[in-house]
């Protein structure tokens, strides 16, 4: 994967920690461990909110005595057969957190068209926040779309233009509920991005909000 | 700095190279009597029955004997390499959610990390517990809410009764203290 050292847009100091601490719903997960993979100053800002962790867990942690026959327990399940490890692939686009959420590359992404040239595929995450991928062609200006919450989008590919911000490869733009924005991509590449928002899909029409609880989208 | 204090610093890392570079028995059985009683209240404070925080920690510890290859003592404290195994385990374990997690950089294997990083490391490690110690009372156990009993900002909010923006400073406070202490 490689490190892109001119991010400009980074993931705030609160999100990191929440990353740190394990609170944050599955989709948020997902973003900021995709950011952190190719940003180094949120990588290491989040390995000193683990360090905290670490710390606590010496310090505070009240600790609880193990069952009498734990260690062999614990040796028992060892001698068994290892955990086979997921095979690692690299990928100029997708950092690993994304090709594991996807299971496979660009080529094993579902795509559904939402008009304009523009797709989305949403990830399958826990409902508390959705995760999405958007294909937006050059040169093409984002569909309005309506979130309640907060909206984050981190460039993967390409890169466009919101409110005479530029974000590029790695910047993650926030926008809150109230934000009416209209991004529009770079007209040198069609741009991938992932977008995560903190409240469940807002879908049209009562049959989707169906679909939507019973499927968890 | 004596031998003796680096000695100690790095003991946990010692023994995650040995169980690693020689599947080290001993060396595991230290690890856990010291760290899987840590695991195992983590997980209870996290609102797991003991009977689920007594197998979790158990296979916490598994994992560790498992991934040790994966443990890089120059980027982390072996406590704060098994925090994040355990906190992994807990958000499967409570919330049935996967964990996604960065690419493998900072974990990854070195070759033979140097002896000289891994006792900075461990002095900054030493370092910072001992500044979360001299945190504030109310700074402090926010930070322990925080981490061990997996609530969001909101949720102690509502827990404690104190408005959020208070809980909100008071965290900023304590990690800029911690920021100072570390410089």
């Amino acid at each position: 994967m490689t490190h892109q050292p001119d991010i400009t847009h980074h993931l705030p100091q609160d999100m990191l920690m929440g990353f740190a601490c394990g609170t944050l719903p599955e989709a948020v997960n997902l973003i900021v461990a995709a950011h952190v993979s190719i940003c180094d100053s949120c990588r290491a800002e989040t390995e000193g909110f683990d360090a905290i962790g670490g710390s606590l867990i010496e310090t505070s942690a009240q600790p609880q005595a193990m069952a009498a026959d734990s260690l062999d327990q614990t040796l028992a399940k060892i001698a068994g057969p290892a955990p086979a490890m997921a095979p690692r692939r690299s990928d100029p686009v997708l950092p690993q957190p994304l090709l594991d959420y996807i299971g496979g590359g660009l080529d094993d992404i579902r795509w559904r068209p939402i008009g304009m040239g523009v797709k989305q595929a949403v990830l399958k995450t826990s409902a508390a926040a959705t995760a999405r991928l958007f294909y937006i062609p050059a040169g093409t200006a984002m569909p309005s779309h309506g979130h309640n919450g907060l909206e984050m989008t981190m460039v993967l590919q390409g890169a466009f233009q919101d409110e005479g911000d530029y974000f590029a490869r790695g910047d993650v733009e926030i926008a809150n509920a109230d934000v009416h924005h209209t991004p529009v991509a770079d007209i040198h590449q069609d741009c991938i991005c992932l977008a995560v928002t903190d409240a469940p899909l807002r879908l049209q029409g009562l049959l989707p909000r169906l679909a939507q609880r019973f499927l968890g989208i | 700095m004596n031998i003796k204090t680096t000695t100690d610093k790095t003991l946990w890392a010692d023994h995650l190279h040995r169980i690693h570079a020689h599947r080290d028995k001993a060396a595991f059985a230290a690890l856990f009597d010291h760290f899987a009683p840590r695991v195992k209240g983590f997980l209870i404070n996290s609102g797991a029955s003991p009977d689920q925080a007594e197998d979790c920690a158990q296979d916490v510890m598994v994992s560790v004997w498992h991934k040790a290859h994966l443990f890089d003592p120059t980027r982390a404290s072996a406590a704060t390499w098994i925090f994040t195994i355990a906190r992994n385990r807990r958000i499967d374990l409570l919330r049935k959610e996967r964990r996604p997690e960065p690419d493998d950089l900072g974990w990854g294997p070195q070759a033979e990390p140097e002896q000289a990083d891994v006792i900075a490391l461990a002095q900054e490690s030493a370092q910072l517990t001992q500044a979360i110690s001299a945190l504030p009372e109310a700074q402090r156990r926010l930070l322990e809410q925080a981490y061990f009993n997996d609530l969001t900002h909101s949720e102690i909010a509502a827990q404690t009764g104190l408005p959020l923006g208070t809980i909100k400073s008071r965290i900023r406070l304590a990690l800029d203290r911690l920021r100072r202490a570390m410089k």
